[in-house]
């Protein structure tokens, strides 16, 4: 395949982009010496023959397992050997060893390393740290129970203190409260951090965190009262042992329980942690990672569809001309570019909340956590509004990739399969919306009664001013021009506003029908979740527009702010409803906008493969044979085909099993 | 025993579901004779589908042969026919998962497309297994454009044979099912030349394994063609001919001919093939559509109702998630598609069947509204149902994830409906083509089929409704959704027509207007939707609560669909900004309205766990312990060489406790 040439529709897209994609390159990875450091990561691990294998696709569940933790194992060593330890390199490494997929040490890495870090004492770090660096300990987290996810206070594993022996007793006392998905605690850790209903002195103290060991060091056997074991398969995740922890009457030592904050002392006295708000820290951290992973998802797939959609012919546009390329029909333009806008969108976003997280991170250093509230309102409406998004928009990619999408050789189902969970995982969606409305619906009570608010929601305090004159707040008129991204963010601010506004005045109605407040928050969380979306909605184009004016190449900006425009102009055209019944748009804009949607479709398309190869995803890491960078895809998904397990022997043996005795006796 | 959250939501049904059953059987007689077949393949282990969820896939595709053809004993003892009453629940029982059915498309293209000699020849051999058929049109560069297909069949008149070939990569064949592993012929679609000259697509019966040993025939290269989303039960294939010689017999030639001196004769109305693509497009709505929004929909209500989390009151227990708001908003609309497509469906067959009565006796009127109808609510109704499982699997948080849940299956399987038998924007690009065609007709006062007779009364209004309430008026939801789709055909065909008078060609004025045109199309489908549901409420019988658990369906089937798309109402002031809040207002009030009648409703389904195979969705409720049970199957916990392998080096083992 190495000898082949590029495919010639390929080249001609390339030849005619009016930019330089490794310009745009630059912008995405955050300057020109991250891209070349990311390359020179990728090529270390693509050009090492300790990563190579077999098509995943053609593995077995246990054989996908097998290759990961294999991987994963020289990863570790390599990572030492190499000297990599930024974490930002670390995840480019891990990334392209594993090619975007899981991998059963991602918990050890990414969560009990971490919270030995933040939440042992000195001397459990002393006790832990080194060997569980040294991979003598394999740890994972184990929070989630079969009955309980988001809501954390349900959880029912028990940690009960027995002062006599200085010891925790940890018991799974019913069905649902058996430890459930946590990754890697199927077969590889021989330790967990569990979680679990902390009882001292006859009291419940609410959620703990305990190391419990697992398996026995040497045969990695169960110890006895540890019941652990594989859920089992499931959509995507096949690397990961996503696994079951039972625990009866298991005893650990009372300095087995994490103690830098809240501690138990010998004799059973507990004493209190001093704030609480720190761990928001974490979770701010990790749902920043999952919009960023929505916007790399989203490109991979829009890649894979792009590339594709240049290559295929199909059908005619004009009698008697060759057929044309699925590209140039406006139905297929209007599937990908707004998605390829989206992308560009989220990786903004994305870079925008990590740089927020940082710089707050350093004012609670220095003890300051105002900040902290708006921020993690924010991070957990991003990370459910773009992976809702992404992940629709995976599905779209793959769709408009006809019959050939289904197949496994695109590499769609594969990014669908590992990005759908995080709708689900780090807090259920629709309760991460949920979170954003009630931060949305105090900010909006404390406007109303004369205080400003700051940050993202400043928009708020327009209402006050208006309530001066008795004016529905979305009856101002704001002059929309519709080419100008300024003003797009403009209406979609008027937008949020209208709807928080309903929103909030919806549950007073409700507080007002004499109803208990928990019942009121339900009978509106409807209309909250949508106020959180149109919320999140004006922050992401908020955000886009205002990375325009940083792009200093003409070139580069001019495209940018194409598909800027596309982004806001068609979630308009989407959600129209909110804006002519708020008033902030006639009917005759909403035509305008549909039409220069299609107009703007138009403009995008002689860049849109360069905007994906922007993305810069090397063919390995794409895996796809769809969206190969070279477009040679026909020959290759022959090629492919023939790997398949059902081809390994020219005569199956279902053939002498079954068919040939039926045949034998008709 | 039966876990007594859910049993209590049995016990509040308003309406008798064993009626309801019946209803959607159609008559308690087909439901008892539908329970009779499932109850016979289900308790035959042949056909257990009890570890699927842990097999490769080519141990799926060896059970799946191997009850195809346990399939074919059972149906003699059974004293099942393919003409019986019987045989349309089989594949229903069988929850698809058996191999063959591209063998039933063998034989009916040659039914439909064959001359009676060669019916006589085929069918016979065909219906004894003697040979397995498959059907192989589409290639690796093209689907759903047919006249794009690039394999050639060249008639020599010497030796009176087509010689067959793939000439170019893209012309091999790709994806006909059963053709990668089992099948012996297959009827391949290929340009026919006869002196040079081509005559187009016409379909050739084409010998590719031996009956013998199974060896593949000279000039034949077929193989599988890779795992995919779903269907590992199913060898999709491919297929590569080189100089592959068929006799002249093997063309099938009810239509069209080519006679031994290779002149070509073309008999009958070729109409009759868009038939039988027509046909096809309507009967997987419901096996293949329906069936599986319906489990999905069982499996994610009874789980919202086992499922606790959180608090709606304060020192309460922890509230069933069916309970909160945003979970009847996910799950309910749902559950109202479901029924309100049923309905449709048996509209739609029930067309169908007057129109292939018609079309015997050469009466070919109702054909192109028949063609228009079927492509769009293809479209409209694999589109919807796809979106709506997926909505299922994700309101069953992280547990809808795990394959034992069945939804995951589920999904991947009917998620491939939006793709296969045409693709659906261009299905939809169809039916707006012969709306366009109705509209400018309907103007010029000629008479349109009854389906589009509402253009013709372009009666340009404002929405008469005054409160809530009157949003559960049939009347009032039915015809906004009149309007949204008159609007929008009229308007889509003034812009095409300003389009080409301003001197675009008429194709670029059409692509210009595609997006537009889909949209059109969809609203038309919703609209009939609609109508077709609150005039099939109406005519329910008042007994047994049916009539009145259905209005409330299809009212929120109805407002569901203006709240999820208001700006389409919005557009030119026919729904007021303030009648929009009273939609959605009424709208959320049905949603606790439905939510207590949600269990019986999906219990109305009548799915055996068996055929759920759902970890979650069990009619019982005992949901975690299943969930444990299955787990510990799961061939990933005998123990894995990975340990000796690479984690036992990896950890070092210097300590025996920490």
């Amino acid at each position: 395949a190495a000898a082949m040439t590029m495919n010639a529709d390929l080249r001609r897209e390339r030849a005619a982009a009016t930019f330089q994609p490794l310009l745009l390159t630059h912008i995405l990875d955050g300057g020109p010496e991250r891209t070349r450091r990311r390359k020179e990561i990728e090529a270390l691990v693509l050009n090492d023959p300790d990563f190579q294998h077999e098509d995943l696709n053609f593995l077995s569940r246990s054989q996908r397992y097998e290759q990961a933790i294999r991987k994963s194992s020289l990863m570790v060593m390599k990572l030492r050997e190499y000297g990599i330890a930024d974490p930002e390199e670390i995840f480019w490494f891990k990334s392209f060893v594993h090619r975007g997929r899981p991998e059963p040490l991602d918990l050890h890495l990414g969560m009990f390393l971490p919270t030995l870090l933040t939440q042992a004492t000195p001397e459990q770090q002393d006790r832990f740290f080194m060997p569980a660096w040294n991979l003598e300990i394999i740890g994972t987290y184990a929070q989630t129970e079969m009955g309980h996810g988001t809501h954390l206070r349900g959880l029912e594993t028990t940690a009960t203190y027995d002062p006599s022996t200085q010891e925790f007793i940890l018991n799974s006392p019913t069905v649902t409260s058996i430890k459930w998905w946590p990754g890697g605690l199927g077969k590889t850790s021989n330790h967990a951090i569990v979680l679990a209903q902390l009882y001292t002195q006859g009291q419940c103290k609410g959620l703990h965190a305990f190391i419990v060991p697992l398996r026995q060091l040497g045969t990695h056997e169960p110890l006895p009262g540890i019941t652990v074991g594989d859920i089992g398969p499931k959509f995507g995740y096949d690397e990961m042992d996503n696994g079951y922890l039972k625990m009866d009457n298991f005893r650990i030592p009372r300095e087995n329980m994490l103690m830098k904050y809240a501690q138990v002392e010998p004799d059973g006295t507990y004493v209190k942690p001093v704030s609480d708000k720190l761990t928001y820290g974490t979770m701010v951290f990790i749902r920043s990672l999952i919009v960023g992973d929505s916007a790399r998802s989203l490109s991979r797939a829009c890649t894979i569809a792009i590339r594709y959609s240049a290559v295929r012919h199909q059908s005619e546009l004009k009698p008697g001309e060759p057929e044309p390329q699925i590209l140039d029909y406006q139905t297929q333009q209007y599937k990908l570019f707004p998605l390829l806008a989206t992308a560009y969108a989220f990786h903004f976003v994305g870079a925008y909340i990590k740089d927020t997280y940082h710089r707050i991170s350093g004012d609670i250093n220095e003890g300051d956590l105002s900040e902290l509230p708006e921020l993690h309102a924010l991070t957990a409406g991003l990370k459910a509004f773009t992976s809702w998004t992404a992940n629709a928009g995976i599905e779209e990619c793959r769709m408009a990739c006809g019959g050939h999408g289904y197949s496994r050789c695109s590499g769609i189902p594969d990014i669908y399969v590992t990005f759908t969970p995080s709708c689900t995982y780090e807090g259920e969606n629709t309760v991460m919306m949920l979170q954003t409305a009630r931060f949305l619906v105090k900010s909006y009570t404390q406007v109303s009664s004369g205080q400003q608010v700051t940050g993202m929601v400043s928009y708020l305090n327009d209402l006050s001013r208006q309530r001066i004159q008795p004016q529905h707040v979305a009856a101002r008129t704001v002059t929309v021009r519709i080419n100008d991204p300024v003003s797009l963010v403009e209406a979609y601010k008027a937008r949020a506003a209208r709807l928080v506004e309903a929103a909030a005045k919806n549950l007073q109605a409700e507080l007002n029908h004499r109803k208990s407040k928990e019942d009121a928050w339900n009978r509106t969380s409807v209309d909250l979740v949508r106020a959180s979306e149109a919320h999140c909605h004006y922050v992401v184009v908020k955000l886009f527009a205002a990375k325009l004016s940083e792009v200093s190449n003409a070139a580069v900006r001019a495209v940018l702010t194409d598909l800027c425009l596309l982004y806001a102009l068609f979630g308009i055209s989407k959600n129209t409803g909110d804006f002519l019944q708020a008033g902030i748009l006639t009917s005759a804009q909403i035509t305008q906008v549909n039409q220069h949607v299609k107009e703007l479709l138009a403009v995008i398309r002689p860049n849109a493969v360069a905007l994906v190869d922007s993305f810069d995803f090397h063919d390995v890491h794409l895996g796809s044979v769809l969206g190969r960078y070279d477009g040679n895809v026909y020959e290759n998904m022959f090629e492919w085909a023939k790997k398949s397990p059902l081809n390994k022997t020219q005569v199956h043996e279902s053939f002498h099993k079954h068919l040939k005795p039926m045949q034998a006796k008709l | 025993s039966v876990n007594p959250d859910l049993a209590s939501e049995r016990q509040t049904a308003s309406f008798c579901v064993e009626k309801l059953t019946a209803l959607l059987d159609g008559g308690a007689e087909q439901t008892r004779i539908r329970r009779a077949v499932v109850a016979a393949i289900q308790s035959d282990p042949v056909f257990s589908r009890e570890n699927q969820y842990f097999q490769t896939q080519n141990e799926r595709y060896e059970a799946a042969v191997r009850k195809a053809v346990h399939l074919q004993k059972k149906m003699h003892e059974m004293g099942w026919t393919e003409n019986g009453p019987e045989y349309k629940y089989i594949y229903r029982a069988l929850s698809g998962d058996v191999a063959f059915l591209l063998h039933r498309v063998f034989m009916r293209s040659i039914s439909v497309l064959g001359s009676d000699k060669q019916i006589a020849k085929w069918i016979p051999l065909a219906t004894q297994l003697r040979l397995i058929g498959s059907y192989a049109q589409t290639e690796l560069g093209h689907g759903t454009y047919l006249q794009g297909l690039e394999t050639t069949a060249v008639f020599d008149i010497a030796t009176q044979e087509f010689i067959l070939n793939t000439p170019k990569i893209s012309a091999m064949k790709w994806w006909p099912g059963d053709m990668g592993r089992s099948a012996t012929h297959t009827v391949v679609f290929a340009q026919l030349y006869i002196h040079g000259k081509c005559y187009g697509i016409h379909p050739f019966i084409v010998q590719i394994r031996s009956l013998q040993d199974h060896s593949l025939c000279p000039g034949i290269t077929a193989g599988d063609i890779g795992p995919k989303m779903n269907f590992e039960a199913i060898d999709n294939g491919y297929l590569m001919l080189k100089n592959v010689r068929i006799p002249r017999e093997n063309m099938l030639s009810k239509f069209c001919e080519v006679r031994p001196d290779g002149t070509y004769v073309r008999q009958g109305s070729q109409k009759i093939n868009y038939f039988t693509m027509t046909t096809v497009r309507i009967s997987l709505i419901s096996d293949e559509v329906l069936i599986p929004l319906m489990k999905a929909c069982t499996i994610a209500i009874r789980y919202s109702v086992v499922r606790r989390q959180s608090k709606l009151k304060p020192g309460e227990q922890e509230a069933k998630i069916l309970d909160y708001q945003t979970q009847q908003e996910k799950l309910l609309p749902q559950l109202a598609a479901a029924y309100a497509f049923h309905f449709i469906n048996d509209y739609l067959q029930e067309l169908f069947d007057r129109g292939y009565r018609e079309i015997q006796r050469k009466n070919f009127d109702m054909l192109p509204e028949l063609h228009a109808l079927s492509s769009g609510f293809k479209a409209v109704i694999t589109h919807h149902c796809t979106a709506a499982v997926e909505i299922c699997l994700r309101a069953c948080g992280g547990h809808g994830y795990s394959l034992l849940s069945g939804l995951p299956s589920l999904y991947t399987k009917i998620l491939a409906s939006c793709i296969y038998e045409g693709e659906n924007t261009i299905l939809l690009l169809q039916t707006a083509r012969f709306l366009i065609k109705c509209f400018m007709a309907a103007s010029a006062g000629q008479p349109v089929p009854p389906s589009v007779t509402y253009l013709a009364a372009v009666k340009p209004g404002k929405c008469p409704a005054k409160n809530k309430s009157d949003f559960l008026s049939p009347d009032i939801y039915t015809e906004a959704y009149q309007h949204v789709a008159v609007r929008l055909i009229s308007s889509t065909a003034a812009k095409l027509q300003d389009l080409i008078q301003s001197g675009a060609k008429k194709y670029d004025a059409w692509n210009q207007c595609t997006v537009q045109l889909v949209q059109a199309a969809k609203a038309h489908c919703h609209y009939i939707t609609v109508k077709n549901f609150a005039e099939t409420v109406e005519k329910l019988e008042t007994k047994a609560g049916i009539q009145r658990i259905m209005k409330h369906l299809c009212d929120l089937f109805a407002l569901h669909g203006i709240f999820s798309n208001t700006g389409a109402f919005l557009h030119d002031g026919y729904i007021s900004a303030a009648q929009m809040d009273m939609v959605t207002a009424s709208y959320l009030d049905l949603l606790a309205v439905i939510r207590k009648d949600a269990v019986p409703l999906v219990d109305a389904f009548d799915f055996t766990d068996k055929s759920l195979n759902s970890a979650l969705g069990s009619y019982d409720g005992q949901v975690y312990q299943r969930l444990y049970e299955w787990a510990q199957k799961s061939p990933t916990n005998k123990m894995s060489p990975a340990y000796e392998r690479y984690l036992k080096p990896l950890l070092h083992n210097t300590l025996s406790k920490l």
